[in-house]
């Protein structure tokens, strides 16, 4: 598994921790009501499995097992797997952390944050799907990389 | 695929099916409006679709197609994944029956039933992460062999 596959995917191994602590505090909120609040946490919930779990680990895998580019092993443009990453991670920090600040501060002067997380995930799609694509293949020969010595 | 993978895989399978005959059942309802509880079964279908099936496929699958911790121990200590495994289902069933109920006639026993059902999907997830995290990881380095011994 190359560098950012693993990166990707214990980044993803950490959301669903972190999901379902938060899933787990909202339905304890359910059953026992002990603080409002912790309602708020349902959407953060829902961001964090979705998106920042399953999303990025499919996405994390993808990278590592797709086919490769030639037989040198080459993985193709590694940069716009760190941009997805960067972007998807930080998209799913503003969808979460929206509504339960906006619950504690106040709507308006936080209404930037969902559209800039809408943004992040446009960008973090894009990323991800323009270094995949390449990497859909049908099953093939794939050429070896040219050798000098080797003989005809 | 061995098998605790399968038992992963087989189960999620089974939740699949199981989803979709509540998914059914709610679209049913929405047009023949035959049972008004049975709305109640909303947030059971979610998750008997993403924890029973998604979750519980994803988990499968890692543990079968993760790199091997060594090669000793190929896939670590399978003991979390087996207790993770129980816990999961267990919580996932409980909360099917309880959060119905608790919707539709709330009583504290139910209650408490969701906040146990949240501790032990917790309990399992936080696990089946400490199962798969150490096989996160680059190619795995085999061990010395034997003089003598063969390879497989």
């Amino acid at each position: 598994m190359p560098r950012v596959s693993q990166i990707i995917v214990r980044t993803a191994l950490i959301n669903f921790a972190l999901g379902y602590t938060l899933g787990a505090l909202a339905l304890i909120e359910k059953g026992l009501r002990v603080l409002p609040w912790l309602w708020t946490l349902k959407a953060s919930h829902v961001h964090v499995l979705l998106i920042g779990a399953m999303v990025q680990l499919a996405c994390g895998v993808a990278v590592w097992i797709m086919p490769r580019l030639d037989a040198a092993g080459d993985r193709g443009n590694l940069l716009l797997v760190w941009i997805g990453y960067a972007a998807l991670n930080g998209g799913v920090a503003l969808a979460a952390l929206h509504a339960p600040l906006t619950a504690l501060v106040g709507s308006s002067s936080l209404d930037a944050m969902p559209i800039l997380a809408a943004a992040l995930y446009g960008v973090a799609a894009a990323a991800f799907v323009a270094h995949i694509w390449r990497r859909v293949l049908p099953f093939q020969a794939i050429p070896r990389p040219s050798q000098p010595s080797e003989p005809r | 695929m061995y098998f605790q993978a399968r038992v992963f895989i087989k189960s999620a399978l089974v939740y699949l099916a199981a989803s979709f005959v509540v998914g059914g059942l709610l679209l049913a309802n929405q047009g023949l409006r035959f049972s008004g509880p049975l709305a109640l079964m909303l947030p059971v279908y979610y998750h008997l679709l993403t924890v029973g099936w998604l979750t519980q496929l994803i988990c499968g699958v890692a543990l079968w197609m993760f790199p091997p911790l060594s090669r000793e121990r190929p896939r670590g200590d399978e003991r979390l994944a087996w207790v993770a495994y129980g816990a999961l289902n267990s919580g996932l069933l409980l909360r099917a029956v309880a959060e119905p109920l608790h919707g539709w006639r709330p009583h504290p026993a139910l209650g408490w039933a969701l906040a146990l059902a949240a501790l032990l999907q917790l309990l399992a997830i936080w696990l089946l992460v400490a199962a798969l995290w150490p096989r996160v990881k680059g190619r795995a380095t085999p061990a010395p062999r034997a003089p003598g011994e063969r390879r497989e």
